[in-house]
C-alpha cells in the first residue's frame, strides 16, 4: 500500500450541508408518573414505602419515580414466585407455557416503538440503536424461546429435563429490555419462575414489561419486577427461596455474588465485563475493517461489555488506519438521543461519565496521545466525545482496564504470534475480533483468542439462536442458544 | 517502454480487497440518515446543480437537444432560485448542437466517446473519436474502459488506453466509465477506480446506463473510498460520477449523504460530483416545489424534454 502524502490536507467534514435536527415522536408514549413494584401479576406499593427518580441522562429531567424494593419486598416478590411455581408455571403443560411466551414476544413488537422511545428516553442510547437492535431483538429471544418450551427433550437427548425452580435475575443498564430478554425467556421456556431486578438507572422498559406480561395474561406470580439498587439486589441473591441466580454487570459485583453464593447449592451464571482485542491485519478489507472498529468501541457509547476497546493493527497500515479512523470520527453523529441521526447519544449516568473521565485522564497521565472528535456536546447532560488512544501499552491502564465508554485504546502489532500474545494477555475473555481477507488466518486466531466469542470481519452480531458469554473475569455460563437453556435446566 | 511505465503507476497489489458485507452494512447505515426541511431543500438544489442532464438515444436528435438544453439552464423558472444543471450529455455527433444552445449559460457540455457504450473499438478509432467530439465543442468526455482487457488481467492495456484518451482530450475533462454493473466483483471496481486515476482520469463514473445493474450506492461507496485514498495518497481531488439508475429524489440524497460522509464537504459541489441521470430532474423539482408549497403538485406541471 502506497504512503499517505504528508502536506494533503486532512478532509474537511464540517460546515456545508449538515442534517437538521430528526427528532422521533414521544406523544404516543405512556408513562405513569411513578411506578410500583410488580408482584404476583399486580402493581404493589413497596413495603420500604421508598421511591427514587429516574432521569434522561441527555436532560438530567425526572422522567419519572420508581419503588426501591426492600428485604420484605423482595420476600414477598420471591413467595410469590414460589407459589406461582408450585401452582400452575411448573405444572403446565410444556407446550400452553409456550403459548403464553409468544404473546409476550408478539406484544413487544405491537409496542416496538414505544418501547424503544423509553428505551432511548430512560437510558441515553440512540434511538437508532434501541429501535433497529434492542427492541427486535428482545421481542427475537422470546420467539425463540418460546420455541423451545415444548421441545425441552431434545435440547437434552437422553435426559429428563426438569426446571429448576425460582430464578432471582439482575440485569445491568446498558441493554436494560434486551438484557431482560434474554434472562426471562429463557427461564420461563424452561418451566421457571422469575424475580427480576432491573438496574436502578434503567427501569422503565422492564416495568413496560411488566405491563406487557400483565396484557399477555401471564398468571399472577410467574415474573415478577422489583426495582432497586444494590442493597435490593444483594437481597434478592441471598434470599434462601431463589434456586439459581443470573446476573449481568460488572466483575466486582459478580465476585461479591460468587462468594455470597459459595456453599448454598444455588445455581448461578455471571455474565461480566470484558475488554475485547478487535485485530487488523495488513490484508484486510480496510475500510470496511474501519467501520466494524467504529461500531465495535462506539455502539452504545462504548457501554458494551463485549465492546472492541482494544484495538490492534498490524504496524504496516497503523497510519492509514488511524488516519482513517480519525475521519469516520468528525461523521458521527454525538448527541440527542432521540434523533435518528445521532451515532452516539448520552452516557447512562454521572457516574458512569466520572468514571470515563477518570480513566481519560490516566490514559494522559500515562503518556497516551489522546484524540477526540471536534464535535460539539450539548451542555446539559452527560456527555462524552468519541475518543481514540494512541501510544499506549500492554501495561496502560486504559489497556488492561475496562472503561465502559466510547474509549478506544490503539496499540501496533508486527506478527500473529505477538498479537495473540497480547490479546490474551488480559483478565478478562469476553470476545473479540479479526479483520482479514485470508480464511486460514481466520481460523488460526479464532481457535487461539481465549474469548467466548469471536467475529471475524464483522462484530457485535447478536442472535437468539448464538450462545453469548466469558471466560476469565467475563464470567461462567453461557445465554442465548442451546447453551442459554442449560443453566434453567435440570438434568434428571 | 510505455509498458514498464505503467506496471510502476498501477498494480493490483495496491488496492485494498473489498468486503462486500460489510460495505453494504455501511451504505444501509448511512441511507438511514434523515434528510429533512431546510437541509432538505438545499440537498435539493445541491443535487439540480450536480445533474449531467443525459439523452444517449440511438433516436436523438438536433430538436431534442436543443429543448433538452433549455431544461438544462431553465430547469422550472416558475420558482425562483433553482439552480441550472452542471451539464448535458450526448453523442458526439450533437455536440455543436449543445455547444451553440448553451452558449454563456455555465451549463457544460459533455460527450460519450471511445465507442460508447461497448468499446469494443480500436485504440485507433477511440483517439480520433475523442479529438473529434472535443473539436466541436466538449467541455468533458466520458469514456468507458475496455472491460474485456481489464477482466482478462490486461491491466498495462487499460491504463494506457486512458493515458492516451486523457491526452486526447487536451483542455477538455475526462470521466472514465468502469462500467461497473459487468465488472461483477467489488475488488475490481476498486481495482479500476485506483486503475483510472492512476492513469489520468479526472472523474471515475459508474456506468453507461446501458447495462444493468447501473449506478447502487455500494458500488458509489467503493468508488468514493478509492477516491479518499489517492486524495491522500498524491493529494489530488478526482470526481465522482454515478449515472444510470438514480430516477428518485430521496435515492439522489442518500448519494449525497454517502459524499459527505465519506470525502467531506469539499466534494459537495458540481465540480466534484455529478448525477448521470434524465428522469430525476422532475422529480428533484417535484420535491423542491413541495418543500416551498407542502403540497405535491401533478408530473404535469414539470416541462418533460
Amino acid at each position: 500500500m502506497k504512503k499517505t502524502k504528508k502536506s494533503v490536507t486532512p478532509l474537511n467534514f464540517t460546515g456545508g450541508w449538515d442534517y437538521a435536527p430528526a427528532p422521533e415522536s414521544k406523544d404516543h408514549v405512556q408513562l405513569k408518573d411513578r411506578y410500583d413494584l410488580f408482584i404476583n401479576g399486580a402493581f404493589v406499593k413497596p413495603l420500604s414505602g421508598k421511591w427514587f427518580d429516574t432521569i434522561n441522562p441527555a436532560t438530567e429531567k425526572r422522567i419519572a419515580a420508581v419503588a426501591e424494593a426492600g428485604e420484605k419486598d423482595v420476600n414477598s416478590a420471591v413467595t410469590s414466585a414460589r407459589k406461582a411455581y408450585d401452582g400452575v408455571w411448573g405444572k403446565m403443560p410444556a407446550k400452553e407455557r409456550g403459548k403464553y411466551i409468544y404473546r409476550i414476544a408478539r406484544i413487544m413488537q405491537e409496542r416496538a416503538r414505544e418501547l424503544s422511545v423509553i428505551e432511548s428516553m430512560d437510558g441515553g442510547k440512540p434511538i437508532r440503536e434501541s429501535r433497529d437492535i434492542d427492541v427486535p431483538l428482545a421481542a427475537a429471544h422470546f420467539f425463540y424461546y418460546a420455541g423451545w418450551a415444548d421441545k425441552l427433550a431434545y435440547a437434552l437427548p437422553g435426559a429428563t429435563p426438569r426446571s429448576v425452580g425460582v430464578t432471582g435475575q439482575i440485569i445491568p443498564w446498558n441493554f436494560p429490555l434486551l438484557m431482560a430478554a434474554w434472562k426471562i425467556a429463557p427461564a420461563l421456556a424452561a418451566g421457571n419462575t422469575v424475580v427480576l431486578k432491573p438496574a436502578e438507572t434503567t427501569p422503565l422498559t422492564a416495568l413496560k414489561l411488566a405491563e406487557i406480561i400483565q396484557e399477555a395474561d401471564l398468571p399472577p406470580g410467574v415474573v415478577n419486577i422489583i426495582t432497586g439498587a444494590g442493597t435490593t439486589g444483594a437481597a434478592l441473591v441471598n434470599h434462601p427461596g431463589v434456586n439459581k441466580v443470573a446476573f449481568t454487570g460488572s466483575t466486582d459485583v459478580g465476585k461479591i455474588i460468587q462468594k455470597a453464593l459459595a456453599g448454598t447449592g444455588k445455581r448461578y451464571t455471571l455474565e461480566l465485563g470484558g475488554k475485547a482485542a478487535n485485530i487488523i491485519f495488513e490484508d484486510a478489507a480496510i475500510d470496511q475493517a474501519v467501520e466494524g472498529i467504529i461500531n465495535g468501541i462506539f455502539f452504545n457509547q462504548g457501554h458494551v461489555c463485549c465492546a472492541g476497546s482494544r484495538l490492534f493493527v498490524q504496524e504496516s497500515v497503523m497510519k492509514t488506519v488511524v488516519r482513517k479512523l480519525k475521519d469516520r470520527l468528525e461523521t458521527l453523529v454525538v448527541g440527542d438521543p432521540l434523533d435518528k441521526n445521532t451515532d452516539i447519544g448520552a452516557i447512562n449516568s454521572r457516574m458512569q461519565l466520572e468514571k470515563i473521565k477518570k480513566y481519560l485522564k490516566i490514559g494522559v497521565n500515562e503518556g497516551g496521545e489522546m484524540y477526540q472528535a471536534a464535535c460539539s456536546v450539548p451542555s446539559k447532560g452527560f456527555w462524552c466525545k468519541p475518543t481514540l488512544f494512541t501510544n499506549v501499552s500492554q501495561s496502560s491502564r486504559i489497556v488492561q482496564e475496562e472503561i465502559f465508554g466510547p474509549v478506544l485504546a490503539i496499540q501496533s502489532f508486527r506478527t500473529l504470534e505477538e498479537v495473540i500474545e497480547k490479546a490474551n494477555n488480559i483478565p478478562y475473555g469476553l470476545s473479540g475480533g479479526v479483520w482479514t481477507d485470508k480464511g486460514s488466518r481466520i481460523f488460526k486466531v479464532t481457535g487461539e483468542l481465549r474469548a467466548g466469542v469471536v467475529w471475524a470481519n464483522t462484530y457485535n452480531k447478536f442472535d437468539p439462536t448464538s450462545p453469548f458469554g466469558g471466560y476469565k473475569e467475563s464470567g461462567v455460563g453461557r445465554e442465548g442458544g442451546l447453551h442459554g437453556l442449560m443453566p434453567y435446566l435440570q438434568h434428571v | 517502454m510505455r509498458e514498464t511505465r505503467s506496471a510502476l503507476r498501477y498494480s493490483v497489489t495496491e488496492s485494498p480487497a473489498i468486503d462486500q458485507v460489510g460495505v453494504d452494512e455501511r451504505v444501509s447505515r448511512m441511507t438511514k440518515r434523515s434528510i429533512k426541511k431546510e437541509s432538505k431543500l438545499q440537498a435539493l438544489k445541491l443535487a439540480m446543480s450536480m445533474l449531467d442532464l443525459t439523452t444517449l438515444e440511438a433516436k436523438d436528435t438536433p430538436g431534442k437537444v436543443r429543448q433538452l438544453c433549455i431544461k438544462a439552464m431553465h430547469p422550472h423558472d416558475l420558482l425562483p432560485g433553482i439552480p441550472a444543471v452542471a451539464a448535458v450529455c450526448v453523442y458526439p455527433n450533437l455536440v455543436r448542437v449543445a455547444k451553440e444552445t448553451l452558449e454563456g449559460s455555465g451549463v457544460k457540455v459533455a460527450a460519450v466517446a471511445t465507442a460508447f457504450p461497448s468499446g469494443m473499438s480500436t485504440r485507433k478509432m477511440k483517439l480520433e473519436e475523442t479529438r473529434w467530439a472535443v473539436g466541436e465543442g466538449a467541455d468533458e468526455i466520458d469514456m468507458v474502459i475496455s472491460r474485456g482487457q481489464f477482466l482478462a488481467g490486461e491491466y498495462n492495456f487499460v491504463f494506457d488506453e486512458i493515458a492516451a484518451v486523457k491526452e486526447a482530450c487536451g483542455a477538455a475533462h475526462l470521466k472514465v466509465i468502469l462500467e461497473t454493473g459487468e465488472l461483477s466483483t467489488l475488488d475490481n471496481v476498486r481495482r479500476a477506480s485506483d486503475l483510472a486515476m492512476n492513469a489520468g482520469a479526472d472523474f471515475i463514473k459508474t456506468s453507461t446506463g446501458k447495462i444493468q445493474p447501473a449506478a447502487t450506492l455500494p458500488v458509489t461507496l467503493v468508488m468514493l473510498e478509492a477516491i479518499r485514498d489517492y486524495y491522500y495518497t498524491t493529494g489530488k481531488m478526482i470526481g465522482m460520477k454515478p449515472a444510470g439508475g438514480i430516477a428518485t429524489a430521496k435515492l439522489a440524497l442518500q448519494y449525497l449523504v454517502m459524499v459527505r460522509e465519506t470525502l467531506g464537504q469539499d466534494w459537495l459541489n458540481p465540480d466534484w460530483f455529478r448525477f448521470g441521470a434524465s428522469s430525476l430532474a422532475n422529480d428533484l423539482l417535484m420535491q423542491i416545489v413541495k418543500e416551498h408549497t407542502g403540497v405535491y403538485q401533478s408530473i404535469d406541471y414539470f416541462s418533460k424534454d
